[in-house]
């Protein structure tokens, strides 16, 4: 920082939610509760509904029926041979429970790095922290391990790894002297998304035709009917990460101060950096292990949550991985129903939603983004 | 209890390691400083820029580490306590801060309660208690804030903002409070008010203060000892008196000063020159600004 005066030297910083935090009291107990309830009660709602759409018309009544009785039955259930009890259980309840989690956990990573980076724009797809996952998980599908069961395979770790690496690397290039300048963040994500996105086209390209088609499809980020194990699995990786993550929310509104600002407020700042970006590469990880990319789920529902419920990141994490959760299910039954029986894959979705989103953000806000 | 030091520095020493230069050619930031901050006291701070006052500042509330000596606060080696236990000792009411964030005023003065969290649950839930608010809200009526509460950090002026952060400040319950610039970029009357509040946090409820400031005559008005430091050392530390005269003034700052008494106090008050009367045919001979050290120094 010079020593000379420079007349933007009281930063105020990009305002992106702008005037409308002022409407939201400080956070209780009660509050918190009280809106974390209406939002599960929102996303059992989703989840309902989301039952309920599909290639195949099944009643809410047929399905309750059909829960119930699985439920009842479960575990020893004799396997059904009903059609509509088959789809419901075997296909489309597994997959809004994949959809809800990876909706969820991309969400709430989003806030986590949007603090960390004091920048709201950021979200592990455009920083190219998923494609620094999803050539982990390349590299693993080309060398063989991994390919059939989730729960005992390296898929994730490699995902892992690869996130993490990305997250360090974007980390590294676009810290200067303590700030974070928003453009060099952008273009370091942009950056990385390239040369990430050219040795995973380098790892299709040698991969044996019929392993290249499926690497293909997975990246285009979708939502396949994972089997039970698999959905287990991904809750661990996931329910680790977000505990580790979810615990830093206090120190993370301090840090949307700045780093040396957050110190000085008792703030062990470098823990809390390590928390966040090892627990942001591993639920990216998992994440894009099985659903591939799907992207600004991290950057729109951050925003909207955010508008919504106030900054306190306290209850912003967890409200934006329950809004995450619903908005990913809701794209996925669109993604399932527009082309019935075809299917979109739910990341073109995503991004036509949360891209405008993304430039509108640029556009709007302009004169705060530029630092 | 007065007398006592809240802060023992003792042969501090401290360079940016990544400034190459400076390491090659030996220059440091600040060179085997000692110095001791007495409990309730106004210690005001001043120097030319690159001098290292901010450094000091920074290394005072454990933002930076010493690469040699010692700092101790109250007693306790700074660099072996936590960085809440600090925090809950000390405050900083920094330059500038940012606002990624839409933060109310009232969340950003709660803030402050950081460094006294207890929380439950694995560290996941922690809330507000009734406590924390009634600090919060004593802080915001001291220094006049309270309307805002609701508002938007984004909203408010600089000095309404200046203020809210050194609420935030007091909801630390300090012991100690460190000011970088307290009053830089304020208007003419957010200056004497932020300084009649220190004044006054300080005869009341007994904070230390020390105060890093440009500004002479805030200093001169508003400490009980001035610290001059130039080019990493002490220059000189006592009275106003015995500090701001126009001789040492004149050889650190490099530049002519007047130094008279300021009718209200009979402190030292510091004036620059007037506008030399210059030849006719001088009149478009550029003069240099300044000839202060570059200003990428000071941090």
């Amino acid at each position: 920082m010079p020593g000379a005066p420079s007349p933007v030297r009281v930063a105020a910083g990009p305002s992106l939610g702008g005037r409308d935090a002022s409407i939201h009291p400080v956070l209780t107990r009660s509050r918190w509760l009280a809106i974390l309830l209406m939002l599960g009660a929102a996303g059992v709602l989703v989840v309902i509904a989301a039952l309920r759409v599909g290639a195949e018309d099944i009643s809410f009544s047929q399905a309750a029926r059909i829960l119930l009785q699985t439920i009842r039955e479960w575990p020893a259930g004799e396997a059904s041979h009903d059609p509509a009890a088959i789809i419901l259980i075997q296909v489309r309840l597994p997959r809004i429970l994949l959809s809800f989690m990876v909706g969820g956990c991309l969400a709430a990573v989003g806030v986590g790095l949007q603090a960390l980076l004091r920048n709201p724009l950021a979200d592990p797809y455009v920083l190219g922290i998923s494609s620094g996952a999803a050539l982990g998980a390349a590299m693993a599908l080309l060398l063989g391990i991994g390919t059939t069961v989730f729960a005992v395979s390296a898929l994730p770790l490699c995902a892992f790894a690869g996130g993490l690496i990305s997250i360090l690397l974007v980390y590294r290039v676009a810290v200067s002297y303590g700030h974070l300048p928003v453009h060099t963040l952008l273009l370091a994500g942009v950056i990385l998304n390239a040369i990430f996105s050219a040795l995973i086209m380098f790892i299709t390209s040698i991969a044996e035709p019929n392993r290249s088609f499926g690497i293909m499809s997975w990246l285009m980020g979708t939502l396949m009917a994972p089997d039970y194990l698999a959905l287990a699995a991904l809750a661990v990786y996931l329910l680790v990460g977000g505990l580790i993550l979810f615990r830093q929310g206090g120190a993370l509104n301090l840090l949307t101060l700045g780093e040396e600002s957050a110190r000085a407020l008792g703030v062990e700042v470098e823990r809390v950096k390590k928390a966040v970006f090892l627990s942001s590469a591993l639920m990216t990880g998992a994440v894009v292990s099985v659903s591939g990319l799907i992207g600004f789920v991290g950057m729109v529902i951050p925003h909207a949550m955010r508008l919504l419920v106030g900054a306190d990141h306290r209850l912003l994490l967890p409200a934006a991985a329950l809004a995450g959760g619903m908005f990913l299910t809701l794209a996925d039954a669109l993604a399932r129903t527009l082309l019935a029986p075809g299917e979109i894959p739910v990341g073109v979705v995503t991004a036509l939603v949360g891209g405008p989103v993304f430039i509108y953000l640029l556009m709007a806000k302009k004169g705060g983004l530029i630092r | 209890m007065i007398g006592a030091p809240a802060y023992e520095v003792r042969d501090v020493t401290f360079h940016y390691a990544h400034r190459m230069e400076e390491r090659q050619r030996n220059r440091w930031e600040l060179h085997e400083i000692s110095f001791d901050v007495t409990a309730g006291e106004i210690l005001g701070i001043i120097g030319p820029n690159g001098s290292g006052k901010t450094s000091l500042l920074k290394l005072m509330a454990r933002l930076l580490r010493p690469h040699a000596g010692t700092i101790r606060l109250f007693g306790s080696d700074v660099a072996e306590m936590p960085q809440d236990a600090v925090a809950r000792t000390v405050a900083v009411v920094p330059q500038e801060s940012q606002y990624a964030f839409s933060y109310t005023i009232l969340q950003t003065i709660l803030m402050g309660r950081f460094p006294h969290r207890r929380s439950s649950g694995l560290g996941l839930f922690s809330w507000e208690a009734q406590d924390d608010l009634r600090l919060a809200h004593h802080a915001m009526e001291e220094l006049d804030v309270a309307h805002l509460a609701t508002r938007s950090i984004h909203e408010v002026s600089g000095g309404e903002r200046q203020r809210a952060v050194i609420a935030r400040a007091l909801t630390q319950e300090p012991r100690v409070l460190l000011l970088d610039e307290p009053t830089a970029f304020l208007d003419l009357n957010h200056q004497l008010e932020i300084c009649r509040i220190l004044r006054r946090l300080n005869e009341h409820r007994g904070l230390t203060v020390v105060m890093v400031s440009h500004d002479l005559n805030m200093a001169s008005q508003y400490s009980d000892r001035v610290m001059l430091i130039d080019n990493g050392g002490i220059v000189r530390l006592g009275s106003p008196d015995s500090v701001l005269r126009p001789d040492v003034l004149a050889e650190v700052y490099r530049c002519e000063v007047i130094v008279d008494r300021h009718p209200d106090t009979g402190l030292p008050r510091i004036t620059l020159p007037g506008r030399e009367k210059l030849p006719a045919s001088n009149v478009n001979r550029v003069i240099p600004s300044d000839d202060r050290r570059p200003n990428h120094k000071e941090r």
